[in-house]
């Protein structure tokens, strides 16, 4: 790796030289088949069994040439020693199927009892990682964890057992050659140790190449996600030419990655196959002159080169498993850190939020985000318990911001959150979220049937379900699709409109029976029909301590007071009427009456 | 690159979808003729290949025969000879080998990477009725894995399913050679072999489907986790996605143990066929073989030719699961390919003449898949350079109307005239650059704000998309961002608020000048002073221009020439805002709602 190819060399995640590389991925072979002894024990008992079964074939087979064959041409041989013979075959032969059976299934089973556990391990860990570690990396990145990454981490596990066996294989081969003849196992000391040299080599060239088919396949992935996920944009826009270019450079830099390791293994591959070959030729040469001195068999001519042509494949195998060491070294170092992440945000001391309604504060809060740009600077106010405070603030002013620090997706920089006047950040995060509801800005639905997506936890009766629905006015169009409450969303189910999504996502907060309900924006969708029957119904039925964030006066109007963020800053907080003598504010709410045909310009 | 014209329907029925290897095969030849490039250069180096195979057996029969057994005894200059020959030919295999496999690799890759952007440009061709985001994530693993299971294959498999065959019957004619009645032994031996590997392909194709099946429910559970984070975080249901998560990894677990059992099933069947058949030649060889006429060195060769045939059988086997899955993979990726485009572009396209465009919609129909009729016969017409509010209620078809209006889809029933001409015909440049919608959910690309805005056009520089910003009064905006233009959006605009992420759709949209514009709620995220301010911005600058927006705010219908109200998918009024206050119908309703909540204190209507 020292003839440091284009950058993704240094950020291949490979440790620096081939022999470390290969330490480390022993270690990491290691630490998962660890983990699963019994099928990984009976995958090398079959290993080993196929090694014996295959070192029987060829010393069955010389067997047979000495006493069954030459006799036969010289004199002829019964029938019965015909089947003798056939039947020493046909034995070996079911020693080596049963331990292939044994060796392949739990070999497998090996890698894909390993994939579960990783699978599980990196997701479960994605589940408990704060909101800025999602925020922080692209998608694809994270869903190639749990995906590819663990993929390739433990496709080194599937050549293993074979590979040890292998290993067992040259061991007894070695021995059967040395009973043979010390001359022919003279050949196979030089053989085997120049293709142990040459897969050296050719793990060496790959590696690097490989890591950067990596990096090309993950460039691949992140193209197609972004443009699908952006099709309508795309299509929209008429960029679909320059997608599709942007796609073919990705696909291609990816082809020539590909190319350039099949280069590398055109050269070995060959050569690698072909070495028990020339092993063999050797040993016809030598066998011959040892038959001529009369020190050997022309039965051991046949084993011998039985042995040779035999070990040609399982060689292969142990190619096939070098080679996916130092994939498996990077993509376990990926896996690792994803793992490493500590669960956030801090679960707090597990103070639970009391009974009854409870209210909402703000205490000189300020938040930054990892760039450094600050968006709340210090925000103070309170909502008692049951009031409806509508929060008003222009476009980027921090509002979407604000609610998410309550539900804890992220924690302030400075100050303080308090519900029912306790830290948030010291409250047991199950509790936390029982007590609040966040309606989001952008609804976010499940590939789910509607009933589910709206019943959360699965404990609302038919009746409960109708009445948020109804209050949501979720109910009549959710009746009108195919299924009702069954109807999946997704792909094989329905598509909704920007105003159905968002009925639905209010529903789900009710669904919940919040004592805090924060609604951010959650109406922009709906028109003002539904809108004032969706807040009038919140009004009466609701006895929830509320924050709603609004740009329209019918939701402000349904407000008991108003806090105005301006600079991150409250600008101003009171009723509404009083408000509208702070000039920012009146010209925010006042908006649409100003410009209509001039008539009611104040 | 040739775009191919999109394959008729007949194609389809042709090629239903369970289709087997073969069909697959003939169907990916169909599309990528470039498989067959030099195809006889290689058969030919693969074929010399596969001779080479058959050096050693051959060299060992003829040094027992000829060297060792022969009537003069051991000879060994004779050996030194055929060694020395035989080893010059294996060389030389070796660097047949090597160009046979750089040759299948290099095409198997230039293939895929051509089937790739295919797909992909194919995709970017389907109507919004297949393109809506539940599909994104089905059509994303069309163009990753599924291609990735054919690269898979083309790494190992490919050349074997090349070689192997050609080995194969080169070893049989070297077996008839020896002796045709052993070659009849060996072949008749072999026969049963293949119904029993038969049928267990076919369970292993099964399961394999069923893999993939699981596995994508795997990553459907994976998205919920990645992409719907925040959601899972607020309503703490992270146990349920857990659980969710769990139980999918072990669905696919118990459906990747079954096909494994196949895959085990079938390789160690083949091998235990090879002792087998190797059983019978040496019990009839030693019985039968001195009557006819063979030789202990030929016996013993074609022991050796038994083995190496089972070689390639088992080899061929060993990679029939990656070929299983690299078929399923393929087969979908052609399935999207071979998907006919309902929205096909015209060839000599009708250009969209310069200034306002006029619109006129007749009997207009569209219902999505399979779902109700969601626009029912729409009549309308808008004058050009008129301002046109399209309102109604949630999910009464707006969003599909303007979409239709776009040619993001095709009606289903009527015609859209722009300009007098039929929408199917305008020319599509033209299109794209004279009419721009600017949907309801603004995506941002993962890129600087500029470079978003420079998309609107082709060709705009940093001044065009500073002066599209200045023209909707924008420039205190773009100001006041931490560095300017070159800002970054994040991933889909992450990085911005909503409202800002629909301030730069906009700039986007007026940075191309379109003579139709279209708002889908572009500003219902925007607060209202800003989004006074951009309406009489759009209102200076929309001098030439025909204007449709989409909005539950209904200040922008007050100022509209033109109002149109939408309800169940039909037009059911239509005419200035006055007039429709003063008719008292739906509209009137949805204004007094819309009054009662913004006006205070409230002005009766009239
Ligand atoms: N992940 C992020 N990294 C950096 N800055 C961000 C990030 N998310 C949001 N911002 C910035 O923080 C500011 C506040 O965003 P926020 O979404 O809270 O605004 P908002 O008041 O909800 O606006 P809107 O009314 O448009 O929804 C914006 O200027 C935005 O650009
Ligand atoms: N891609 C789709 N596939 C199938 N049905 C869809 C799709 N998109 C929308 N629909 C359905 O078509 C109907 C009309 O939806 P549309 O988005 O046009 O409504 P809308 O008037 O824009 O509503 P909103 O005001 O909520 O945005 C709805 O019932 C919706 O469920
Ligand atoms: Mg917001
Ligand atoms: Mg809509």
């Amino acid at each position: 790796m020292s003839s440091a190819p284009p950058a993704p060399a240094e950020n291949s995640g490979l440790p620096g030289t081939a022999g470390a590389v290969f330490v480390a991925g022993l270690r990491i072979v290691w630490r998962y088949v660890r983990n699963q002894p019994m099928r990984f024990t009976l995958a090398m008992i079959g290993a080993t069994g196929y090694a014996a079964g295959a070192v029987g074939t060829a010393w069955v087979l010389g067997a047979v040439t000495d006493q069954l064959v030459i006799p036969a041409f010289d004199r002829g041989v019964s029938t019965q020693a015909a089947a003798v013979g056939a039947a020493a075959i046909v034995g070996v032969g079911l020693v080596r199927a049963g331990s292939i059976l044994l060796r392949r299934y739990n070999g497998g089973l090996t890698g894909l009892r390993t994939r579960v556990d990783l699978r599980k391990q990196v997701t479960d860990t994605l589940l408990a990682a704060p909101m800025e570690y999602h925020r922080s990396r692209p998608t694809g990145e994270l869903l190639a964890h749990a995906d590819a990454d663990v993929q390739a981490s433990t496709e080194v596990l599937d050549p293993l057992a074979f590979s040890v066996g292998v290993l067992v294989l040259v061991a007894f081969s070695l021995v059967a050659l040395f009973v043979v003849d010390p001359w022919i196992a003279l050949v196979a000391l030089v053989l085997f140790p120049s293709l142990a040299v040459l897969n050296r080599a050719y793990t060496n060239r790959v590696a690097t190449l490989v890591a950067r088919v990596q990096v090309c396949l993950a460039e691949v992935a992140g193209v197609a996600h972004e443009s699908f996920d952006g099709a309508l944009a795309v299509k929209t826009l008429g960029i679909a030419d320059a997608e599709t270019e942007r796609m073919r450079v990705a696909a291609n830099n990816l082809r020539d990655a590909r190319v350039a390791v099949g280069r590398v293994r055109a050269v070995f591959e060959p050569a690698i196959d072909t070495l028990p070959g020339l092993g063999i030729i050797v040993v016809a040469l030598v066998g011959a002159v040892r038959i001529g001195a009369g020190t050997m068999d022309p039965g051991g001519l046949v084993a011998a080169a039985a042995l040779f042509g035999l070990l040609a494949f399982p060689v292969r195998i142990v190619g096939f498993f070098l080679q996916e060491l130092p994939r498996s070294v990077v993509a376990t170092g990926r896996i690792d850190r994803v793992l490493a992440v500590p669960p956030g945000p801090q679960p707090g001391v597990g103070v639970t939020v009391p009974d009854g309604p409870v209210s909402l504060r703000f205490d000189h809060v300020g938040f930054s985000w990892p760039d450094g740009s600050t968006v709340l600077d210090d925000v103070s106010f309170s909502v008692a318990p049951g009031e409806v405070v509508a929060l008003v603030g222009a476009t980027g002013s921090g509002k979407t911001t604000l609610c998410e620090l309550v539900v804890r997706l992220m924690d302030p920089t400075s100050g303080v959150i308090e519900v029912a006047d306790i830290d948030v950040t010291t409250l047991d995060p199950a509790s936390l979220r029982r007590t609040v509801a966040l309606v989001f800005q952008e609804s976010f639905l499940f590939a789910d049937p509607l009933r589910t997506n709206v019943d959360l936890s699965g404990e609302l009766s038919g009746e409960q379900l109708a009445e948020v629905a109804g209050i949501a006015h979720a109910q009549e169009f959710v009746l009108a699709t195919p299924q009702g409450w069954d109807t999946p969303v997704g792909e094989r189910g329905v598509s909704l409109s920007g105003g159905q999504r968002q009925r639905l996502a209010l529903a789900r907060a009710l669904a919940r029976q919040p004592r805090v309900l924060i609604l951010d924006d959650a109406t922009s969708a709906i028109d003002p029909v539904v809108e004032a029957g969706v807040l009038a119904n919140l009004r009466r039925s609701m006895s929830a301590t509320t924050l709603v964030i609004a740009h329209g006066l019918a939701t402000i109007r349904l407000a008991d007071r108003v806090v105005f963020l301006a600079d991150g800053r409250v600008a101003a907080d009171g009723r509404h009427t009083d408000l509208l003598n702070v000039p920012a504010y009146a010209e925010l709410v006042r908006a649409y009456e100003r410009g209509t045909d001039g008539e009611e310009a104040p | 690159m040739s775009v191919e014209a999109p394959a008729p329907a007949a194609d389809m029925a042709e090629a239903p979808a369970p289709a087997g290897a073969i069909a697959v095969l003939r169907r990916a030849l169909h599309t990528s003729p470039g498989l067959l490039r030099g195809v006889r250069t290689t058969v030919m180096l693969a074929l010399f290949g596969a001779a080479g195979r058959v050096v050693v057996p051959v060299l060992v029969q003829q040094v027992l025969d000829e060297g060792i057994l022969g009537s003069e005894g051991v000879q060994v200059s004779f050996v030194a000879w055929a060694t020395g020959i035989s080893a010059l030919l294996v060389l030389a295999v070796m660097f047949a080998s090597r160009f046979t496999y750089l040759r299948v690799v290099t095409i198997a890759e230039e293939t895929l990477a051509d089937l790739r952007v295919r797909a992909f440009a194919h995709i970017h061709r389907f109507s919004v009725a297949d393109l809506d985001e539940t599909r994104r994530g089905v059509l994303t693993a069309r163009v990753t894995s599924d291609v990735e299971t054919v690269a898979r294959f083309a790494q190992w498999g490919a050349i074997a399913w090349v070689v192997n065959p050609i080995v194969i019957v080169v070893l049989v004619i070297v077996l008839v050679v020896y002796s045709w009645q052993m070659a009849v032994v060996v072949v008749v031996a072999l026969l049963p072999l293949l119904p029993i590997l038969r049928f267990l392909q076919k369970r292993q194709l099964r399961a394999y489907d069923r893999v993939r099946t699981r596995v994508s429910q795997t990553l459907t559970a994976l998205s919920e986790i990645v992409m719907g984070a925040g959601a899972v975080r607020a309503y703490g249901i992270e146990k349920r996605s857990k659980e969710r998560m769990a139980t999918a990894i072990d669905a696919q677990f118990v459906a990747e143990r079954r096909a494994l059992f196949f895959v085990t099933s079938s390789f160690t069947t083949s091998d235990l066929a090879g002792s087998v058949v190797t059983a019978i030649v040496v019990a009839i060889g030693v019985v039968f073989g001195p009557g006819w006429g063979l030789d202990a060195g030929s016996l013993v060769a074609t022991l050796f030719l038994v083995t190496l045939i089972v070689g390639p059988v088992t080899e061929l086997n060993e990679i029939l699961d990656q070929t299983q899955s690299a078929v399923a993979g393929w087969r979908k990726v052609l399935d999207v390919i071979d998907t006919p485009v309902e929205v096909v572009e015209p060839v000599d396209g009708v250009p969209l003449p310069p200034g306002p465009i006029t619109l006129r919609t007749e009997h207009l129909c569209f219902a999505y898949r399979t779902g109700p009729l969601v626009l029912d016969d729409v009549n309308l017409e808008l004058p050009p350079g008129a301002h046109v509010a399209v309102v109604g209620e949630t999910g009464s078809g707006k969003s599909t109307l303007v979409r239709l209006l776009t040619r993001l889809a095709d009606p289903t029933e009527g015609r859209i005239l722009v300009a007098g001409v039929d929408l199917r015909r305008v020319d599509p440049l033209s299109r794209q650059a004279r009419i721009r919608l600017v949907p309801q959910d603004s995506f941002l690309f993962d890129t600087t704000v500029g470079r978003n805005v420079a998309l609107g056009r082709i060709g705009a520089d940093e001044a065009d998309v500073a002066a599209a910003f200045a023209d909707l009064d924008l420039g205190w905006w773009v100001d006041q961002l931490p560095q300017g233009l070159d800002t970054p959006v994040g991933e889909r605009g992450d990085q911005l608020s909503v409202g800002e992420r629909q301030l730069v759709a906009l700039a986007r949209a007026q940075l191309a000048d379109p003579g139709l514009l279209i708002l889908d709620e572009a500003t219902s995220a925007v607060d209202s002073v800003t989004e006074r301010a951009l309406a009489s911005a759009l209102e200076r600058v929309s001098a030439g221009r025909t204007t449709v927006s989409v909005a539950h705010r209904l200040s922008t219908a007050e100022g509209a020439d033109l109002v149109l109200v939408f309800d169940g998918g039909r037009l059911v009024e239509q005419g200035a805002h006055a007039e429709l206050v003063t008719a008292g119908g739906r509209y009137a309703e949805l204004y007094g709602s819309w009054l009662g909540g913004t006006r205070e204190p409230p002005v009766p209507p009239g």
